[in-house]
């Protein structure tokens, strides 16, 4: 703080920490203390705010578990749904569907990532680098819309994609890659591919490469440098990667609109439904509320297991 | 169990630049040999090329007798203490020191013994289980030399490994590296810019410069005959004259100089043609008020004197300003020059020695 006295003069830091402070109050907190508020009050008719009726209750987040229907679940891949052999509310349903595919996004993102990470940050010739990331940049200047939905066309059944299979002789029949979960996944992992390669990226490059020699000088193959030289070391690269990932994917509204099958459903969709269709507030906060407290809590349960601090990610 | 290493016409470039050029070395199993040279020589380059980290660009590396093209470093018996020493700082340092044997699949009973082992050989008792960042610079640096040593390298390869202690700790290490050394019997390549680190320390050392090996030889040969002026500027200090030869008796030749002509030893492959410099060294340079019989002699004034404990160091000047400096052994009994007087530096033509120049800059040349 007195660094930042130092740098810019009071008037000017004071303003810095004025509008800072202004954003995180007015724009942040104080909605989101409104919206919490108002998940425990029932959607009522004007008349009756602030009447008799109008009581704080649990009533809308207990509406989440009404409704049990058979549970036909999506398995990641599968072009089929499991019918469980038992019912559970739908909204729950969808819910749980949103954090195995958060989850399942999240793992592939990283598998994907951590290899061109490593690549990028220790293997490639550090004057091609530049260039890679440009090659890598530029696709994520065209907005989300317009990249989810191109893989909405790529991945049509009459599309590209299952043409070029087709002529190359690979499948016989075009397959429907927009069933179930598949296209959401594919389109959430590409749209948030960055989110997880930059951090890692980051963490990597900060190794001493020197490390890396003297693991493989002691005799260890790149499998086991990997495990227990550039892994441990970039392990809040890692973690935050798959925080961000993880929250943007259950979050995100756009991506699960447009790549949608008939049958998945993102739990974000549910919230906007009780928001802008039935325009009931106080349900789609509850469920926003809801949806917000589990992440986290998935979240740091994730962290514990894998033993990351908090003070790693802020890193 | 230790191994030699042959470097046959070893040369290594980095696209037009010529790091190493064609270096010709016989490492003798259990030597404690050195490379020696300033920076950007080529030191760690070689390093590298033996520990399998680059390829040479030519020639041949044998380690035991082994040709070592196409053998990863993981599979090279050698291993390799880095100049910033690389420890592992999420790993305690027992598992630092055992990681080779982890990798070799060794149970954690073995590692842990072995690594307990390893710490009281290079006197670190009870520091197994602290984090890296817990030890000191010297103690980091024992614990990489136990890590080195506990895949029982045939050659270890070290890099400047006491470049970054403080002045009383690297003497401390160097007369315990040599302990460690001649203890286990291992091939030691040690590499350094410290001329007084390399002498102290080795069989034998390699003086490079530019990418070329300049002279390899005992320590004391290198001191006493270097076998040109990069050598004899680099190791040690000279008085240093410019000149040309002008009369070649055997061993003895005449040396033409703006101070004068003198007698001294011809250096090896010098004769009237070269581009050649006269070096004495200043503990074979004395200083007296009359010419001396039968020895060189040059009129010089006394501009400094520096007294450092065991030696006194006189700082002169001859005609053309050159500076000359005469060491002298304190006895207790010296008596010393008064700072502006008229003296004679004196030198027998035994000790000094005329070499050619190399066609390259010398350091330690003020002109
Ligand atoms: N990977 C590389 N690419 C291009 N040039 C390199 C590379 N590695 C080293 N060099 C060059 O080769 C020369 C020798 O480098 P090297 O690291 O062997 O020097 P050194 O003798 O170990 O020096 P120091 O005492 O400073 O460590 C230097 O001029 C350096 O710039
Ligand atoms: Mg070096």
């Amino acid at each position: 703080m007195s660094e930042l006295f130092r740098r810019y003069g009071h008037t000017l830091t004071w303003t810095f920490v004025a509008l800072t402070a202004f954003w995180l109050l007015l724009l942040v907190i104080l909605p989101q203390l409104y919206l919490l508020e108002e998940s425990f009050r029932l959607y009522l008719p004007l008349a009756d705010i602030g009447g008799p009726k109008d009581v704080y209750t649990l009533a809308n987040y207990r509406s989440a578990f009404e409704q049990p229907t058979e549970w036909k679940f999506w398995l990641p891949f599968a072009w089929k749904p499991v019918i469980l052999p038992f019912e559970a509310p739908i909204r729950i349903q969808v819910f749980v569907h949103t954090l195995v595919y958060s989850t399942v996004t999240t793992v592939i993102t990283l598998i994907l990532c951590y290899p061109v990470a490593f690549y990028l940050a220790k293997v490639a010739n550090p004057r091609n680098v530049p260039l890679l990331f440009v090659g890598l940049l530029v696709p994520m200047w065209v907005s989300e819309i317009l990249r989810a939905f191109a893989w909405f066309i790529i991945l049509a059944f009459k599309g590209p994609l299952n043409m070029a299979l087709v002529n190359m002789g690979i499948i016989d029949t075009p397959i429907r890659w927009i069933t179930g979960f598949n296209s959401v996944t594919f389109g959430l992992i590409y749209v948030y591919l960055l989110f997880m390669l930059l951090p890692i990226y980051n963490a990597i490059q900060s190794l001493d490469t020197n490390q890396i020699e003297a693991a493989k000088d002691l005799g260890a193959s790149s499998w086991r440098t990997h495990w227990r030289v550039i892994i441990p070391h970039s392990k809040p690269g890692i973690a935050s990667g798959c925080v961000m990932v993880f929250m943007l994917a259950a979050g995100s509204i756009l991506v699960p609109t447009l790549l949608a099958s008939t049958q998945s459903r993102w739990f974000t969709e549910i919230i906007q439904q009780a928001m802008f269709e039935s325009q009931d507030w106080n349900t789609g906060s509850a469920y926003a509320f809801m949806l917000l407290v589990t992440c986290t809590v998935f979240v740091i349960g994730m962290m514990r297991v894998f033993r990351v601090k908090l003070s790693d990610i802020a890193r | 169990m230790s191994a030699g290493v042959d470097l046959q016409n070893v040369s290594c470039d980095f696209g037009k630049f010529r790091a190493v050029d064609k270096a010709n070395v016989s490492i003798k199993p259990g030597e404690f040999f050195s490379f020696l040279g300033p920076s950007g020589c080529g030191k760690t380059t070689i390093l590298r090329m033996v520990s399998g980290f680059i390829d040479p660009s030519e020639g041949q590396i044998k380690i035991g007798g082994q040709d070592m093209a196409g053998i990863r470093p993981n599979k090279r018996p050698t291993a390799l203490i880095f100049q910033n020493l690389a420890l592992f700082p999420l790993m305690p340092v027992w598992e630092n020191i055992s990681f080779g044997l982890e990798v070799r699949g060794a149970s954690k009973d073995v590692r842990r013994a072995k690594a307990e082992e390893l710490l009281k050989l290079v006197d670190l008792h009870d520091s197994a289980d602290k984090a890296i960042s817990q030890l000191s610079g010297g103690q980091k640096q024992r614990v990489a030399i136990a890590r080195a040593l506990a895949v029982e390298p045939s050659v270890m390869l070290l890099d400047e490994p006491l470049s970054a202690l403080d002045l009383k700790l690297r003497q401390h290490m160097r007369a315990e590296l040599r302990a460690i050394q001649k203890r286990t019997n291992v091939t030691f390549i040690y590499i350094t810019h410290d001329q007084g680190e390399a002498l102290a320390m080795s069989d034998r050392v390699a003086v490079m410069s530019q990418g070329k090996i300049q002279q390899i030889s005992t320590p004391q040969e290198i001191y006493n005959t270097p076998v040109n002026g990069f050598v004899a500027s680099f190791v040690g200090e000279n008085n240093i004259f410019k000149g040309k030869v002008k009369q070649v008796d055997g061993s003895k030749c005449s040396f033409e100089t703006d101070a004068g002509a003198f007698t001294a030893t011809l250096g090896p492959a010098v004769d009237a043609s070269t581009i050649a410099r006269l070096y004495v060294r200043p503990e074979y340079s004395k200083l007296q008020a009359a010419p001396a019989e039968g020895a060189n002699s040059i009129p010089v004034t006394v501009t400094d004197i520096s007294f450092e404990g065991n030696f006194i160091h006189v700082h002169a000047a001859d005609k053309t300003g050159r500076h000359l400096t005469v060491e002298t052994r304190n006895d207790g009994s010296v008596t010393l020059p008064a700072i502006g007087s008229a003296q004679y530096l004196c030198f027998e033509a035994a000790t000094a020695r005329v070499l050619a120049d190399q066609g390259m800059k010398d350091p330690g040349i003020d002109e």
